[in-house]
C-alpha cells in the first residue's frame, strides 16, 4: 500500500479541511417496554407497546484532520451511536455524514481500509492464536505490502512494548495486554481516522497510563484524526484538545478542553496543610464545602474570589503549605450532568448504547 | 468458491480487490481457521467419532425391523442396500451439515461482535465459508480413516462400485450438497438479525431437514404416497425441496436407485437450489445488516 493509493486525488482537496463532517444526524430505535412479571410477559407475546427512543437529535459537527476529540457523556447519551454511525455499522434515521469523502453507511471498501474502530473490550484477535496470527489476516485484508508491514507491526509493538507477548494465545494474555494488541491490530493500515470505544476501559492505571502515552505519541506523530468516548477524565485530560458533551442525544457543548473548564468550573480547590489539627468551622466564611482529611483542609473558593481570599487564608497562624488547584474535571462533568438532566425532563432517552 | 467471487454491492468500489488478492485473503484465512481447529484437538477428535455411533444403532434396527416383517425386501430395499444406503447418507451429511454455523452468526449479531466484519474491508460471508471449509478439512482429516475404515468392514453390504459418470456425478451432489447446506444454514443464522434469537427457527429447520433430507429413511419410500393433488406423490413433493439433497439424493446416485435423466433432473434442481441459497444468503445478509440496530455495545 502506497500513499498516493491511499489518498485519492478526490480527498485531497479535504487535506486541511474537514475530516469528519456530520450534518442533522439523527437516529431513533424503536423498542419495546416489557413490564416486569409473567403475565406482562405473556401478554408482550401479543401486544407490545413500542416507544422511539432517540438516540441521537439533530447532530452538527465537523472535525478537521488531525484533531483529537472526546465525546463525554453519561451512559445511553448517544456517544457510541454516534461512532457506530461514522464507522457504518449503522444506518441514521435521518441527516448526513461524510467521513474522508465518504458515506460510512454505505460500507464502501475504500472507506473501509482508511479508518479503523476500536471498541473497547470486543476482541478483533482471535482468541485462540497468538496475536502475531491476526495481525498476518489484517496484512492480507488490508493488502498490506510484506515489508511495509513488518516495519509498521515492529514500530508498533516496540511502542507499546508488547514484542513478548506477539506468539502467546491471545486467551492467556491479561486486559490490558490484549488491549495494546487490539490496538496494533487496528492501526496496522495506518487509519486516517480513529474511532476508540472506551479504550481505557477496566483497565489498570499503569495500563492506561500506556495507553495514553502510546495514543499521544501517534496522533501527534502521524498526525491522524481521532475520536474517542470515555468514562476517564484522566483520558480526556491527557490527550484532548477538543471536547464534545453529549446529553439526551444532543450536543450540550462543543469547544477547546481549557475552555470547557473555564466555562463549567466554578470554583477552585485550596488546600491548606496545618500543623495542629484544624477547626474546619473557622474556615466556613471564605468558602463552601469545606473537608478536612488529617491535618489537610480542602476549602472551594469560588474563582472569582480566590485573589482575595488567599492573603487571608495565609494569615492563619498554624498553617505550613498551601495549593490552589483546579476543580477535578471529574467533578466538573458530573455536575454538569446533574444540572442538565435535573432540568431535563426526557431522563429514558437511553439508546441501546 | 463461487461465494468468495460473489460480490457484494457494497464492494462495488472494492473493484481494486482483484480475483487474486480475494484468493490470498481467503487462502490466509484458511490457514488460520484450520490452525484455531486444531487447537482444540482433544474435543474435535472425540467429536468426530461419536458421529460414528449412530450407524451402528441404525444397522440393528433395520435388522431387526427386516426379521419382524420376514421378507428380505421394503419399498425395494435389502436389508445390505439399507446398510449401504445409511452410511452414505452420513457420509454426505458429512459435506452438507453444518454444525454451529446458523447459531454463531445469530450469536454474533446479537453479542455484536459481528461488527468488525462490518468495519473491516472483508466480506462477511466469504468469510464464514473460507471458515467452513477450513472446519471440514480438518474434519475429513480427523474422519477419513475411521470413514475407510467403516466402510471396508461393511463393503460386503454395498454393490459393486458404479462407472466412472456415475462416479463424477456423485462427487458434484456432494459437493452442491456442501453449498446447499453452507448457505441454508448461514440464511437461517442471518434471520438473527430480525429476530435475534433463532434456536427455535433451527430447531424446526433440524426436525424438517431429519425427515426430508433421507436421514431418517430412504426417501423414495414416498414416492407411492399420494398428496391427493392431481396424481402427485410425497416423493415429488419433496424432490423440488432442498433437503433431499443434502443426503438422500447423491447416495441414490452411487446405489443406483437414480440414473439417467431422473439423475440430470436432480442435479440441475439441486445447481438451482445452491443459487436461491446462495443469493437469499446474501440478501438476508445486505438487507439484515442495515436493518440491525448493533446493540450491545
Amino acid at each position: 500500500m502506497n500513499a498516493s493509493s491511499r489518498l485519492p486525488t478526490v480527498d485531497r482537496s479535504l487535506a486541511n479541511d474537514d475530516v469528519i463532517q456530520v450534518s442533522g444526524l439523527s437516529k431513533s430505535y424503536r423498542v419495546y417496554d416489557k413490564p416486569e412479571g409473567i403475565a406482562a410477559s405473556i401478554s408482550g407475546l401479543f401486544r407490545r407497546k413500542h416507544r422511539t427512543v432517540h438516540a441521537l437529535q439533530n447532530i452538527d459537527l465537523s472535525v478537521k484532520r488531525g484533531e483529537f476529540v472526546a465525546l463525554l457523556g453519561p451512559n445511553g447519551a448517544g456517544k457510541t451511536t454516534c461512532l457506530k454511525l461514522l464507522s457504518g455499522i449503522i444506518t441514521p434515521t435521518s441527516g448526513e455524514a461524510r467521513v474522508l469523502g465518504h458515506v460510512p453507511w454505505d460500507r464502501e471498501n475504500a472507506y473501509r481500509r482508511r479508518f479503523s474502530l476500536v471498541m473497547g473490550q470486543r476482541n478483533q484477535l482471535w482468541w485462540d492464536l497468538p496475536a502475531s496470527e491476526s495481525f498476518k489476516l489484517h496484512r492480507e485484508i488490508y493488502r498490506i505490502d510484506a515489508g511495509h508491514f513488518d516495519r509498521i507491526r515492529d514500530e508498533l509493538v516496540d511502542l507499546l512494548g508488547v514484542r513478548s507477548l506477539l506468539l502467546q494465545p491471545v486467551r492467556d494474555l491479561s486486559l490490558g495486554e490484549r488491549m495494546k494488541l487490539e490496538l496494533v491490530a487496528s492501526l496496522l493500515h495506518e487509519p486516517e481516522v480513529l474511532f476508540l470505544d472506551e479504550p481505557t476501559l477496566g483497565l489498570d492505571v499503569v495500563a492506561q497510563h500506556a495507553v495514553h502515552g502510546f495514543l499521544q505519541h501517534y496522533q501527534s506523530a502521524r498526525r491522524v484524526t481521532v475520536m474517542l468516548t470515555t468514562h476517564y477524565m484522566k483520558d480526556v485530560a491527557a490527550l484532548c484538545q477538543r471536547v464534545v458533551v453529549v446529553m439526551h442525544g444532543s450536543i450540550l457543548y462543543d469547544g477547546s478542553l481549557a475552555a470547557f473548564i473555564d466555562r463549567y468550573s466554578t470554583h477552585k480547590l485550596v488546600t491548606l496543610e496545618m500543623s495542629n489539627a484544624p477547626n474546619p468551622a473557622l474556615l466556613a466564611r471564605w468558602g463552601s464545602d469545606v473537608e478536612v482529611r488529617g491535618p489537610e483542609i480542602l476549602v472551594r473558593v469560588d474563582r472569582t474570589q480566590v485573589a482575595s481570599v488567599l492573603p487571608e487564608l495565609l494569615e492563619i497562624p498554624s498553617i505550613v503549605d498551601i495549593t490552589v488547584e483546579d476543580v477535578p474535571l471529574e467533578e466538573i462533568v458530573a455536575s454538569l450532568f446533574r444540572s442538565n438532566d435535573s432540568g431535563n425532563s426526557r431522563t429514558h432517552d437511553g439508546a441501546p448504547a | 468458491m463461487t461465494a468468495m467471487q460473489t460480490k457484494s454491492p457494497h464492494s462495488s468500489d472494492g473493484s481494486d480487490y482483484s480475483l487474486r488478492d480475494h484468493f490470498r485473503i481467503w487462502r490466509t484465512m484458511l490457514t488460520i481457521s484450520l490452525e484455531e481447529r486444531l487447537v482444540y484437538r482433544g474435543d474435535f477428535a472425540l467429536g468426530t467419532l461419536l458421529r460414528f455411533l449412530p450407524i451402528v444403532t441404525q444397522v440393528f434396527l433395520w435388522t431387526a425391523v427386516f426379521s419382524a416383517a420376514g421378507r428380505s425386501d421394503i419399498a425395494g430395499y435389502s436389508k445390505n442396500d439399507i446398510v449401504a444406503y445409511y452410511l452414505l447418507a452420513m457420509a454426505t451429511r458429512a459435506f452438507s451439515s453444518m454444525p454451529g454455523l446458523a447459531g454463531s452468526i445469530a450469536r454474533g449479531i446479537r453479542d455484536g461482535s459481528i461488527k468488525k466484519y462490518l468495519v473491516q474491508p472483508v466480506d462477511y460471508i466469504g468469510f464464514l465459508f473460507a471458515m467452513r471449509v477450513a472446519h471440514k478439512l480438518v474434519y475429513f482429516a480427523v474422519a477419513l480413516g475411521p470413514f475407510v475404515l467403516v466402510l471396508f468392514l461393511f463393503r460386503s453390504y454395498f454393490p459393486a462400485i458404479p462407472d466412472v459418470g456415475t462416479i463424477i456425478a456423485f462427487a458434484a451432489s456432494l459437493f452442491m450438497a456442501f453449498l446447499i447446506g453452507f448457505f441454508l444454514e448461514a440464511t437461517l443464522g442471518m434471520l438473527g438479525f430480525w429476530f435475534l434469537e433463532v434456536a427455535s427457527l433451527l430447531f424446526v429447520y433440524m426436525l424438517a431437514n431429519y425427515l426430508l433430507s433421507g436421514h431418517m429413511f430412504p426417501l423414495d419410500m414416498l414416492d407411492g404416497i399420494a398428496t391427493g393433488l392431481l396424481g402427485i406423490s410425497l416423493g415429488d413433493v419433496v424432490k423440488m425441496l432442498p433437503f433431499e439433497y443434502t443426503a438422500y439424493f447423491p447416495a441414490a446416485i452411487w446405489l443406483g436407485k437414480i440414473s439417467g435423466p431422473a439423475m440430470y433432473q436432480g442435479l440441475l434442481i439441486e445447481a438451482m437450489w445452491v443459487i436461491v441459497m446462495a443469493a437469499a444468503c446474501r440478501l438476508a445478509y445486505d438487507r439484515g445488516s442495515r436493518h440491525w440496530s448493533a446493540v450491545g455495545g
